[in-house]
């Protein structure tokens, strides 16, 4: 504890030099608004998830769905005023995850460990906004890059934000496109004589395949009074390409089984509300809803609630509770149920019917003079958060934040 | 009947906004509490990730509403 302690305090002088430098370069002037890059803010983020279960779409719908994850997130914001004081803000925001999974495993169950045993996610993104106070909008564009063994992604998206004169009410439009791009890693026993694994090197030939995936939203955010304020979202998508996993097994009742198989294009409504609302002096009271519906026959309602509670102003305790309820894509059955002249078919568990939940809670600290009294550590909140499924699948889950500001 | 009561609420919503009054800068003390903000926490970051993953539904969170990430 003491050598992070350490490390963080080190970190944050090395930020104030880097400030002092900065203001150095372009001048210190007080007859001149400042227009230096400004150091705002950086999080890290770090979380452990774990699970097990018993029907992996790998092998079917049935057998182990054991995975950890250790994940971790790192991003840094900047700004800058521009001649016309309008508020440029960058954000760089690096991730990277390392999972291993049991089912994945099970690709190849001849070969221990195949391509899927374990493997690195690594998911770069940049953002820049432009804050324009006097004409009241904020407009923004970004670009994310993600990669796994079998993955890639290019995403790219941009927004306008317009606030109204009072400054109460916020409207807010966004699209994003990413086009992927999948590595067909087919099952051992159901690869044609020629075809390769997908292992390092056992690639040549191997089949590529897109998918596409496009969404736009639109949000009206309103202060209804000086201690509520609430949140509408609607953010159809669109989603084209190969959008079945070509690793996933489904065995039909006359004792066959092939891969995987879901229509090249889905259409998708989700509706959300957010709901914020200040009680007393010392609860705080956040709400979520959404409605969501799909064209492959998938119907769900998701609602989350958080009571953060200020033990003191500088400490907060969070439990909430989540729970999602959701029917069965009309393309799912389980191991052995479907019918072989269907034209589409999956055994995955996640389009499955079924309840979760999440239940935890969050312990948050932002002590005036910082955390360890190293100023510039401005805040850290740890989650502990338990999912069940009604399925019978469970999952455990750890995250940590930091803030230096 | 399910898209009645869905209509219901958004009918509620509509009129709840339009009932709203007017809150001033200096009256938002409580509004720009960081517990207040109309989006998910930095911490819930990885949570949104295995939602995506383990259901269905996805979007309208403030997150990915697929794509990018090997799910749909």
């Amino acid at each position: 504890m003491k050598k992070i302690v350490l490390a963080i305090g080190l970190y944050c002088s090395f930020l104030n030099a880097g400030k002092a430098q900065l203001s150095t370069y372009y001048g210190d002037s007080t007859n001149f608004k400042k227009r230096t890059l400004k150091f705002e803010e950086i999080n890290i983020v770090s979380g452990y998830y774990v699970q097990d279960g018993n029907n992996s779409a790998i092998t079917g719908g049935i057998g182990t769905e054991q995975l950890t994850d250790f994940a971790n997130s790192f991003d840094i914001t900047f700004s800058k005023i521009d001649r016309y004081n309008r508020t440029h803000t960058f954000n760089v925001d690096f991730n990277i995850d390392r999972y291993t999974s049991a089912s994945s495993d099970n690709i190849d169950p001849l070969t221990k460990s195949s391509a899927s045993r374990s493997d690195v996610h690594i998911y770069p993104s940049i953002n820049w906004s432009v804050k324009d106070d006097a004409a009241r909008t904020t407009k923004s564009l970004g670009y994310a890059f993600s990669t796994e063994y079998d993955y890639r992604s290019h995403g790219f998206n941009g927004g306008l934000t317009f606030l109204s004169k009072d400054k109460n009410t916020e409207y807010s439009l966004k699209g994003s496109a990413y086009l992927d791009t999948y590595m067909c890693i087919l099952p051992s026993e159901l690869r044609p004589a020629d075809y390769p694994s997908g292992a390092h090197r056992d690639q040549a030939g191997i089949a590529y395949k897109p998918r596409n995936t496009f969404s736009g939203s639109f949000s009206i955010a309103q202060v209804i009074n000086q201690r509520l304020q609430v949140m509408g979202i609607i953010e159809p998508g669109y989603q084209e390409g190969m959008l079945s996993t070509p690793f996933h097994r489904v065995y039909f009742s006359n004792g066959n089984h092939t891969t995987e198989k879901l229509p090249s294009t889905k259409i998708k409504l989700p509706i959300g509300l957010r709901v914020s609302y200040f009680g007393g002096d010392k609860l705080v009271i956040r709400g979520f809803y959404r409605f969501y519906v799909d064209d492959w026959g998938m119907m769900a309602h998701t609602a989350n609630i958080e009571i953060p509670y200020k033990i003191s102003p500088f400490f907060s305790v969070m439990p909430f509770y989540r729970v999602n309820n959701q029917s069965a894509a009309k393309y799912f059955n389980k191991y052995g149920a479907h019918d072989p002249s269907e034209q589409y078919y999956t055994s995955d568990y996640d389009l499955s019917k079924f309840i979760s939940e999440f239940v935890g809670v969050g312990l948050r600290m932002a002590p005036p003079g910082g955390i360890a009294h190293v100023v510039n550590w401005n805040s850290m909140e740890l989650r502990y958060g338990y999912y069940h499924r009604s399925n019978g699948m469970v999952g455990h889950s750890v995250s940590l934040q930091i803030k230096i500001k | 009947m399910k898209y009645l009561n869905n209509i219901f609420l958004w009918v509620v919503f509509v009129l709840v906004l339009s009932s709203c009054t007017t809150v001033k800068e200096y009256q938002k003390s409580r509004i720009n509490d960081s517990d207040m903000e109309l989006s998910s926490r930095k911490s819930e970051k990885f949570e949104q990730a295995f939602y995506l993953y383990r259901e269905g539904a996805s979007g309208a969170n403030g997150g990915k509403s697929g794509g990018g990430c090997g799910c749909n």
